[in-house]
């Protein structure tokens, strides 16, 4: 028999080839095939054929599906047929004749005939199948037709395939199975591939001839349509959506040509006008009603695009992409509203809403069909623009057909809304029975207000809620905004109040001035309606000053508030007055100080100029206008006594920022930085920086979070937030106040004592209050009052003690108002006089500072007191003058405590310091006639000189020095210097050596003067002298001098011993060698004798006084051989002398000086003083401690640790303790007298100086 | 009432150039620097659905955010279309926003004339920015930029 394949459509499921049998007339075969048909129709699409593709498009592997019809010759395509679908691909000839005989008689006639028909329609896809079974072989084993022959036979013609044994299960079966199905889908496939490809061709050809008249897209589509089908067929659903989006697009251009102008015939039957809305229709995947029509040519415009996007969902569904449906549907819908608009396609008035309408419910439910809850709900993004879109139409046509009205439809909405439904036709039926079909919804929200409104509403919350869950939320607001227009047409304010007011919130915040002015305008009929008096208010007095309205709009909603506020005087009487915010109502722009410092005393006016912007388009009287006041307790000006007139970080005039208007989004008046330099100055020093730095004042208002709710300086935007107002504070007002149409100045005045904060700003129109509810920056100003304050200064840096000096007296009035007859008294101090002259100018300054008079003051001086009369002087100012007063310079000297010495010695050092503080400050008191307590005045003089006296001795005769150092800054002329002994009772004669004449002493010079002492008689133990001179300044011109007195006192004076010392070369040389040892002989001679009024320890032993000699050698230039301290007894007689001797070795070269010889009294210990053997006079006494002596004298022991006596100093140290002990007391300056002093010896250079280094190591 | 007012639109844009009937930029802090389009009697509408098309701006934003803000393509293409209106959307760097509402009908737009439309507004604001009497934040007043805008506008008829 022979066999077809071919495929059908769209009757049967798509996506598969059918092949059905087909069998010769009077032949066995269609018996064979039956046989066969179901496991060839199983194994057929089994595999996979790679199929390759012509045009370079990538192969692809697919499974071959057929439809097996039996052979007739009409189904054989003829010439010029189109259709693909079917199209016979394969035509398969089956026989399982192996017999020659039955070969020879019918098999090949048969077969030939039916390759004539095949020729004679040009197919040549065809192939013979020779089926072989063992059975057929037993049976006839006689007639056997050699297999291969007959094979052969076949060969000869065109082609054949084996297939043996197929219905038994043998390797050999299943091997040949295989080979024929591969063969069977190769032939297919190529036969296909073949016949596809000239169907391109032809399609291609077609379309180049789309320009030609009289083509037809309505033609073409069908064609290439069939090639959709076919991948479709082959589950290639991406090149059959492919087909249909070209088909799309074609036709788009199309219409977008007609547009501008290039029609073209086909396109006039889209053009007529739609009489039927009925949606899209995605239940179906064909839908044959549509494609009849659009096959017919009589389809119109909504039609195809409702067939052609049925098709593409489908396939876009079988791709599992229902997200690109949704996008594309959107598209889609606008884009029709588009093309009827440019094809000018006449429609029923809303029939195009109820067709998108249900298009977009019909996609959606689609959607919801072939996807689970999960993923529709992480998709919402894609379908909530449906949902908004369809919510929208509803709206229009709920609208349109008069459902939104409080009263119902009119006749002529009705009648509208019988076509609407006409339109609708009949619903399809697939939706018949389903409950809640887009069809069903949209004919019962129109079928009743009630309805209407629960489907949009439904809808509506649907699409706010999918809004919302994304994020999307202004778009959530703007449903939400249209809702609220419903709901206020349905006579329903409360439920639109709350949506108008997240809309409004938004637009504020995000800051766009129409959509608020719109919204607020909406907000104000709403509040009105609710009798939400304060908030209608507020939004009235917004309105009235939004510069988006006309002037009409603006003046009617300044009216609404004047009405208000007058008429509930009227009748209400006694009802709390509105408070509403000021800053909708006018803005503080600028406030004024005069005084610019802010600063007053009591008793003169603080004013307070307020620029007031009106943002009310007409005139508006203010009953009043008052800002309320703070006072600070902290800085309680009334007991600020040292508080003057202080400059403020404003310099009078303060700058409000601009307040946002509604036009300015409040994050662009975000307020910008104020920012400050601070300096950290060191306390000690105001020249020196400690740091410095940039500080942002404002950093509260610059870091706010932007998102966060309004600030509370803007509460009025959106809805009134409650003002509240400050009770029972102090108020500035300013009474009936016309507030016109911009800038205003209001002037406050205020006298109060204290620091005040302004607070607040309330303007009172009737029953209405515009409440400033903070005033920002921080505003203060003071009403201060003052002590009166008295401060005496010295002129210049220092006062000096002695000369007069000039002292500046400053009064300050403050509250207290200097009389005629008021007088200044000042306690008289004996130290410190004051100069006075009759009169003295003064000058009297005001607060700021400036000269406003002068005056002459009367000072009246008696023993006690001095009086200074006062001029009068206004409270608040200051009154100068300068005072000459001069600080005595105390003529008995200080003698400062510490000088002496704790233990009862004075300390013998030849310089004395006259006064180790060298100021002086005397109090003075002064009676204020203000007050009854005396102000103590304190001025601190610095004594100018410093003296210093030294006694000088040359044998017996003695001299003294006095150095009179000037610590000033300044330069004195000096003279007449004198000495003079204070009691006059010995016979002392002090011969000046000084000169006579005047003498300049420059600041920090000294000058030194020098007197010779002569006695006659015995020179007295003490002696008291005075040190007297005269000074004057030297910058004076008329010289007056000034006395100095400098008194001081010497002991002892008398020169008791001489020391001579001498040094000897080594025996038998010249001259002293560095290195080689030499004698020191020294010789002391008693030259007094020893008074017996000396000293309680020497008073004892009238025979002889011990004395304690030490060669100590300070320049390092000796070394001391042996002892280098012994004790010497000295007889009392005068002229005793005593010589010791000692070795030293000098351990330069050169003019060495002579080392230092001491004496000093040696005290033996008073307990064994008798028995201390000490005849000779010379007791090794290397271990006396010099430790007892007073610890200050340590220079003095330093040097006798010369290099000979360290050791032992340092170890008699442990045994002295607890013993009673020798004591050394040196000599007073002047009691002996050294004769060598100052020698010097000469020392040549070692003569061999390697045996020099040798001994010195 | 809106509805028909759109459709009105509608008929007539068909006659209008091929341009822009609506240009926004919007401040980082999402208000509008510079807001015109035409026809005026529609401002209203403009600014409501620039507004609303911010929702898509932060979206489109957000979600490149995560994977390279840095290699960020400024032009955001289509935020929202609409029956009537096609609104495109552009963001700079510093989160500075443009915003071109084109008519829906006006087809012969292509992807790439409104790229170049978002070039030169960007352009255009970058010389506003660098004018040092320009406070940034402050709505855009200045003259050459309203020019090159209403260069770009479609021709009110």
């Amino acid at each position: 028999g022979s066999l077809s394949l071919s495929s059908f459509l769209p009757s049967l499921p798509p996506s598969s080839f059918l092949i059905s049998p087909v069998s010769p007339p009077g032949a066995g075969d269609q018996a064979l095939f039956t046989s066969l048909y179901t496991p060839l129709a199983q194994q057929l699409p089994r595999e996979p054929m790679e199929w390759r593709r012509s045009y370079g498009r990538a192969p692809k592997m697919i499974h071959l599906e057929a439809n097996f019809v039996q052979f007739k010759e009409e189904l054989l395509p003829k010439e010029g047929n189109k259709a693909l679908l079917t199209f016979p691909f394969l035509h398969i000839y089956w026989t399982d004749c192996c017999d020659t005989e039955v070969y020879k008689a019918s098999v090949r006639d048969n077969m030939m005939r039916w390759q004539g028909k095949l020729r004679l329609h040009g197919s040549a896809d065809w192939v013979i199948v020779v089926v072989e079974t063992s059975d057929a072989k037993k049976k006839n084993k006689t007639n056997i037709l050699p297999r291969s022959s007959l094979v052969d036979k076949i060969h000869q013609i065109k082609i054949c395939v084996v297939l043996s044994d197929p219905l038994q299960d043998s390797s050999r079966s299943q091997e040949s199975w295989s080979a024929f199905l591969l063969k069977l889908r190769t032939l297919l496939l190529m036969s296909f591939t073949q016949n596809l490809g000239r169907f391109e061709d032809d399609m291609r050809t077609l379309r180049e001839k789309r320009n030609q008249p009289g083509w037809s897209f309505c033609d073409y589509f069908m064609v290439q349509e069939e090639l959709a089908f076919v991948f479709e067929m082959l589950q290639q659903f991406e090149e059959a959506l492919l087909q249909y989006d070209e088909l799309d697009a074609l036709f788009t251009q199309y219409v977008l040509n007609f547009g501008a102008g290039d029609g073209v015939n086909w396109l006039g039957s889209f053009c007529s006008p739609v009489k039927s809305w009925t949606g899209l229709l995605l239940r179906r995947p064909i839908d044959m009603e549509k494609r009849d029509g659009i096959q017919r040519g009589q389809a119109s415009l909504l039609e195809l695009r409702s067939y052609l996007f049925c098709r593409q969902c489908t396939l876009l569904i079988f791709l599992q992409r229902p997200w690109e449906v949704t996008q594309r549907a959107l598209e889609l819908l606008h884009n029709c509203v588009q093309e009827l608009c440019l094809l000018e396609v006449s429609m029923l008035e809303g029939a195009l809403d109820c067709w998108v309408f249900l298009s977009c419910l019909e996609v959606l439910h689609r959607i919801e069909g072939c996807c689970d809850q999960a993923q529709l709900e992480a998709n919402v993004s894609h379908t909530v623009g449906l949902w908004a879109y369809a919510t929208d139409k509803l709206k229009s046509l709920g609208y349109m057909c008069g459902l939104v009205s409080e009263k119902g439809p009119l006749s002529l909405e009705l009648n509208r809304t019988v076509d609407l439904l006409a339109g609708l036709g009949d619903e399809k039926a697939e939706t018949v029975h389903s409950l809640q079909s887009p069809y069903k919804k949209l004919k019962e929200a129109l079928s009743s207000v009630e309805a209407f409104e629960r489907h949009y509403l439904e809808l509506s919350h649907a699409a706010v809620e999918m809004y919302r869950a994304i994020g999307r939320m202004r778009s959530a607001q703007l449903i939400g905004k249209s809702l609220a227009e419903f709901y206020m047409r349905k006579g329903d304010p409360e439920l639109a109040e709350s949506f108008l007011q997240n809309a409004l919130r938004s637009y504020v915040s995000e800051g766009w001035s129409l959509p608020v002015t719109h919204t607020r305008k909406q907000m104000a009929e709403c509040q009105k309606l609710l009798g939400k008096t304060e908030n209608y208010l507020q939004t009235s007095a917004l309105l009235a000053g939004d510069a988006n309205l006309t002037d009409e709009e603006r003046i009617h909603f300044c009216q609404e508030i004047l009405t208000f506020a007058n008429q509930s005087t009227d009748s209400k009487g006694k009802q709390p007055k509105v408070a509403l915010s000021m800053s909708s109502f006018a803005q503080l722009k600028q406030l004024q100080f005069r005084p610019a410092t802010a600063t007053v005393h009591s008793g003169t006016a603080l004013q307070v100029e307020l620029c007031l912007l009106s943002l009310m388009p007409v005139a508006v009287p203010l009953e009043q206008l008052a800002a309320s006041v703070h006072l600070n307790l902290e800085q309680g000006g009334t007991n600020g006594k040292t508080r003057g007139p202080q400059s403020r970080p404003y310099p009078g005039t303060v700058l409000f920022p601009l307040a946002n208007s509604s036009g300015m989004p409040p994050s662009a008046a975000c307020p910008s930085l104020e920012l400050e330099e601070i300096q950290d100055r060191s306390p000690l020093d105001p020249h020196t920086l400690n740091s410095t730095g940039m500080v942002c004042k404002n950093t509260h208002l610059v870091m706010r979070r932007h998102d966060s709710s309004p600030s509370p300086d803007t509460p009025n935007l959106v809805s009134p937030v409650p003002v509240v107002m400050d009770d029972g504070a102090k108020v500035l007002m300013s009474g009936d106040v016309t507030l016109l149409p911009g800038n205003n100045s209001i002037v406050f005045s205020s006298q109060e004592l204290g620091t005040y904060t302004l607070r607040q700003l309330c303007a009172t129109v009737g029953q209405v209050q515009f409440v400033l509810p903070h005033i920002s920056p921080l505003v203060q100003y003071e009403v201060y009052s003052q002590e009166p304050q008295l401060t005496v200064e010295p002129l210049t840096d220092q006062l000096l003690a002695g000369l007069p000096q000039r002292a500046k007296v400053r009064l300050q009035t403050g509250h207290y108002t200097v009389k005629k007859g008021d007088a200044l008294q000042l306690t008289n101090i004996d130290s410190m006089p004051v100069l006075t002259s009759s009169s003295c100018p003064a000058t009297i300054l005001n607060s700021t500072a400036e000269h406003v008079g002068e005056s002459v003051l009367f000072i009246q001086s008696s023993e006690k007191v001095t009086c200074i009369s006062l001029p009068p002087t206004p409270p608040y100012h200051t009154l100068e003058f300068q005072l000459e007063v001069l600080c005595v310079i105390p003529s008995d000297p200080v003698w400062p405590e510490n000088q002496r010495l704790t233990n009862g010695e004075i300390r013998h050092r030849n310089i004395f310091c006259h006064c180790l503080c060298h100021c002086l400050c005397p109090q003075m008191s002064i009676d204020c006639p203000w007050s009854i307590y005396s102000t103590p005045i304190s001025l601190t003089f610095y004594i100018p000189f410093k003296a210093k006296h030294s006694l000088l001795s040359a044998g017996n005769r003695k001299y003294i020095q006095v150095c009179l150092q000037n610590v000033s800054d300044v330069n004195f002329h000096l003279m007449d210097q004198r000495l003079t002994e204070k009691h006059q009772e010995s016979s002392l004669e002090l011969q000046s050596l000084n000169t006579k004449a005047q003498q300049l002493v420059c600041s920090k010079q000294s000058v030194y003067c020098v007197w010779d002492v002569r006695w006659k008689e015995n020179m007295p133990l003490c002696l008291q002298c005075v040190f007297s001179a005269s000074f004057s300044s030297a910058s004076e011109e008329v010289s007056s001098f000034k006395p100095y007195h400098y008194e001081f006192q010497l002991e002892r004076v008398t020169t008791l011993y001489s020391v001579r010392a001498e040094i000897m070369p080594a025996a038998g040389e010249q001259n002293c060698h560095s290195g080689s040892l030499c004698g020191l002989e020294m010789s002391i001679t008693r030259l007094a004798e020893p008074e017996d009024n000396e000293d309680d320890g020497e008073t004892e032993e009238v025979c002889s006084t011990k004395l304690m000699y030490e060669v100590a050698d300070s320049s390092n230039s000796w070394v001391v051989y042996g002892r280098s301290s012994g004790l010497v007894s000295m007889p009392a007689d005068a002229n005793a002398n005593h010589r010791v001797q000692v070795e030293l070795m000098p351990l330069f070269a050169g003019h060495l000086p002579f080392p230092d010889i001491k004496v000093f009294k040696y005290l033996p210990p008073s307990a064994n003083s008798t028995s201390q053997p000490d005849t000779d006079g010379c007791v090794e006494n290397d271990t006396l401690s010099l430790l007892d002596r007073p610890l200050d004298d340590q220079g003095d022991t330093a040097s006798i640790r010369s290099r000979g006596s360290v050791h032992s100093v340092g170890s008699g140290e442990q045994q002295s303790r607890g013993l009673p002990m020798p004591r050394l007391e040196p000599f007073n300056p002047g009691q002996v007298f050294n004769h060598s002093q100052g020698c010097q010896v000469l020392v040549l250079p070692s003569t061999d100086d390697h045996v020099l280094e040798i001994n010195a190591t | 009432m809106e509805h028909t007012q759109s459709r009105d639109a509608c008929w007539h844009s068909r006659h209008h150039s091929k341009m822009a009937v609506c240009i926004a930029v919007i401040a980082k802090e999402n208000y509008p620097l510079y807001i015109r389009s035409v026809p005026v009697q529609n401002e209203l509408k403009f600014h409501y659905t620039v507004h609303t098309s911010l929702d898509v701006v932060e979206e489109k934003i957000s979600a490149v955010g995560k994977a390279m803000a840095d290699q960020r393509e400024l032009y955001l293409g289509l935020l929202y279309p609409t029956e009537d209106y096609k609104v495109y959307g552009y963001v700079t760097n510093s989160k500075v926003k443009f915003v071109i509402v084109v008519d829906s009908s006006n087809t012969s737009l292509r992807d790439n004339e409104i790229r170049s439309m978002f070039r030169k507004l960007h352009n255009s604001f970058t010389d506003v920015m660098c004018n040092p009497f320009y406070n940034p934040g402050d709505t855009i007043q200045s003259k050459a930029f309203d020019s090159m805008v209403s260069a770009m506008m479609v021709q009110a008829s």
